[in-house]
């Protein structure tokens, strides 16, 4: 629940159902979780993997430090992080993954950013499916992107590629095979 | 006691300074053995998937560093198997910079008028042409008519590709399916084969010593084909010449990890790294404006739509490649494509509170990806990056079981590269946004500091021992016998894409490596011909293959 609300604060989408907590319900259509990012983070070649229960400790414990400095009240019904609304997220998300006020990186920030790394690349290129497979079920990143469909044998080609005119002047000193003097 | 084996030449890596240097001196006679850290695949294995394991991530390496990641190649053929093959000249100032060393930084003997016989041959062997308008990609074209509609110019890059055979399926990073890209795998490569070069893909070299023999031991691991992070074995090998040319981020990390054997390596060792001055923005176009203003269609309804439909870079606008404007602030502004994944995450929306790399105006942005228009910043960069403690083994520590990893190289861009990008950034901004074309934004560098594709410089040619760790021959200071040809030599950024002169420089070096290689008895000539072009990628032998296999089951 806590890597589905940090995911969502990502790529925020559409919540699942009526009272969804991980899910915080900040933008329209399927965001990262619907994508697969935990399927993605739960893939060892990311390498990430034996380390995610080290990450949802950290981060709820983040969040707890963040609720106190910023006097928010405790809801002990979810996890600490789950418990933050999607603004607060954001702002620790930020913290976390961008510098600290005095200009310093996050001493965790390296961590923070391959998180988020996963987490995007479930969205955008469904990197825990073959992609064909991915567009076929109706991958909702790719969808979303209009991520274009392959040929029947499952590669890219595309026949128009070119408005097939000249659309500028070149540099006037450039040479014959095309580079600069 | 077990004997060692032994090689006239044993070149590091088989990008383009390890094939250009391998082929050479096979085709002298000398007995050449290349040990390369990637995998090797064919042309059937360069697959259009984004999967985890697929050749996405086979081949390819992204090193996050402090303040500079680098992407690269990781296989047989190196970054030529991964680049987009965009092939300009470096511009004749490029070669009578100073940086900020207070003198030329190229070798006295370097100019562009002594490089281009050099370059030429590279053409040759690369068949490097220049795209017509007609090959134009809708991308590179839609860019040519904003720099037109500004009042700038635009140039159709010359490519080493055959846009015969192309798609324009954009998926070259992945490798090319079709044969289309001139890559190493069809040129330098096999023609090394064919006069007995021995190529041995996932050997990765550790560090030199010094041999019994008086040349160099190399130390390598091997490593498990399908998780880069197993290492299945380790080895040795005595040459008589060591060619290095791991690529800028590994070759420095190799030297370093070499120096408590080797003896103390010139100060420029893992200094003045050049990130080519490199820098994206990323556009959102506004299709009815491309559409009005420009007057561009596609004939199928569409303005525009059509980011993922290319071959990388084909246009780049070269007006402020004038040399009578002050260094740092000349760059390119060539169109790229960058694959979703790492070529989205440091995009950046206009949100409420300012440009955002994620959450909800990130989201809309990706919704609007058909629309994309990224454009690439080559500038002159100031020779920042400086190579910390060499990790362990290899040049990163690995993070994931491919691509992902965590190398030591820092980087603080000085005010003279931050001018420059910002100058870059507003001349974008000027031409996209004119008249409601576009949204266009820098991508963050917050998140991961600077980035490059085209690493330099980390242990370079000059005439100034103390600021350049090579001499105009490529040889290591104070350490004969040890060759650099790869990016690493380059002096500093180049304000265009860099393999055309990585090359033609790994060709220049080539007599230098011959003579020396003579006066320690290895019996190769000179003047190799152009190496003849196939038509398919070299595929890998069977006994590579199943050394491969058995190295994989080993570790399983």
């Amino acid at each position: 629940m806590t890597l589905e609300a940090f995911a969502d604060t990502l790529v925020p989408g559409e919540q699942r159902f009526p009272g969804d907590r991980a899910i915080a319900g900040a933008a329209p259509g399927p965001g990262a979780v619907a994508a697969g990012a935990i399927e993605l983070l739960e893939t060892p070649a990311t390498g990430v993997t034996d380390g995610l229960d080290n990450y949802v400790q950290a981060l709820n414990a983040h969040a707890v430090a963040y609720a106190t400095e910023h006097g928010l009240g405790q809801d002990a019904s979810v996890p600490p992080f789950v418990a933050l609304s999607f603004a607060d997220r954001t702002t620790l998300v930020k913290t976390l993954t961008g510098k600290t006020p005095a200009g310093l990186d996050h001493p965790e920030k390296d961590l923070w950013v391959l998180l988020a790394l996963f987490c995007f690349m479930a969205f955008d290129t469904a990197a825990h499916m073959h992609t064909v497979d991915a567009i076929a079920s109706g991958h909702p990143g790719l969808a979303t992107m209009k991520f274009a469909k392959p040929d029947a044998d499952g590669l890219w080609r595309f026949a128009d590629y070119s408005y097939r005119r000249p659309l500028a002047r070149i540099h006037p000193d450039t040479i014959p095979s095309g580079s600069l003097p | 006691m077990t004997s060692v084996e032994q090689t006239d030449i044993l070149v590091v890596g088989s990008g383009f300074g390890g094939a250009i240097a391998a082929y050479h001196l096979a085709a002298g006679g000398a007995r050449v053995v290349v040990l390369e850290r990637g995998p090797w695949l064919s042309t059937d294995e360069f697959e259009h998937d984004f999967i985890l394991g697929s050749s996405s991530t086979r081949i390819f390496e992204f090193v996050a560093g402090d303040g500079m990641s680098v992407l690269g190649g990781n296989c047989v053929g190196g970054g030529s198997v991964v680049y987009f093959a965009t092939m300009p000249r470096a511009p004749r100032f490029v070669f009578e910079r100073h940086g900020s060393i207070g003198r030329r930084m190229w070798p006295a003997a370097i100019t562009r008028d002594t490089l281009d016989p050099w370059y030429d041959r590279v053409c040759e062997a690369l068949q490097v042409s220049l795209q017509s308008w007609d090959e134009v990609t809708y991308e590179g074209g839609l860019w040519a008519a904003c720099c037109n509609h500004a009042g700038r110019t635009a140039n159709p890059l010359p490519v080493a590709i055959d846009t015969a055979k192309c798609t324009n399926c954009n998926w070259m990073m992945a490798g090319c399916r079709f044969d289309a890209k001139q890559s190493l795998l069809l040129n330098y490569l096999p023609a090394a084969v064919a006069h007995g070069a021995e190529i041995r893909p996932l050997h990765e070299v550790q560090r030199l010593s010094k041999s019994p023999g008086g040349g160099y031991r190399v130390h390598y691991n091997v490593i498990d084909d399908e998780d880069y992070r197993i290492h299945t074995g380790s080895g040795e090998i005595d040459a008589k010449i060591v060619v290095l040319a791991a690529g800028t981020a590994a070759t420095p990390v190799i030297l370093q990890r070499s120096e408590p054997e080797l003896g103390t390596m010139p100060h420029g060792v893992g200094r003045y790294f050049s990130g080519n001055g490199e820098r994206l923005n990323t556009a959102v176009m506004n299709e009815e404006r491309v559409r009005e203003v420009l007057g561009l269609h596609r004939g199928d309804g569409q303005a525009y739509q059509a980011v993922q439909i290319g071959r990388g870079p084909s246009v780049a606008s070269w007006d402020r490649l004038d040399p009578a404007l002050p260094e740092f602030s000349r760059f390119s502004l060539e169109q790229l494509y960058f694959p979703p994944g790492l070529g989205t995450i440091l995009a950046q929306a206009p949100g409420a509170a300012g440009p955002e790399w994620f959450g909800p105006a990130k989201k809309e942005m990706l919704r609007h990806w058909q629309s994309w228009l990224t454009i690439f910043i080559m500038s002159e960069d100031d020779n920042e990056g400086v190579f910390g403690p060499p990790p362990p083994t290899g040049n990163a520590v690995r993070i994931s079981q491919q691509m992902l990893g965590q190398g030591p190289l820092r980087y603080r861009p000085t005010a003279n590269t931050l001018r420059g990008w910002a100058e870059a950034d507003e001349q974008i901004r000027d031409i996209l946004e004119r008249d409601g074309l576009a949204k266009v934004l820098p991508w963050t560098s917050d998140v991961v500091g600077a980035y490059t594709v085209h690493p330099l410089a980390s242990c370079r040619i000059g005439d100034d021992p103390a600021t350049s760790a090579l001499d105009d021959r490529h040889e290591l200071r104070n350490h004969p016998g040890i060759f650099v040809t790869d990016g690493s030599a380059v002096p500093g950024a180049l304000t265009v894409n860099p393999a055309m002169t990585i090359a033609a420089l790994a060709e220049r070096a080539i007599p230098g490596i011959v003579a020396a290689a003579q006066q320690r008895d290895i019996r190769v000539r000179p003047g190799a011909p152009v190496p003849a072009s196939t038509s398919s990628a070299m595929p890998a032998p069977a006994r590579v293959l199943a050394g491969q296999a058995t190295a994989a089951r080993r570790a399983s």
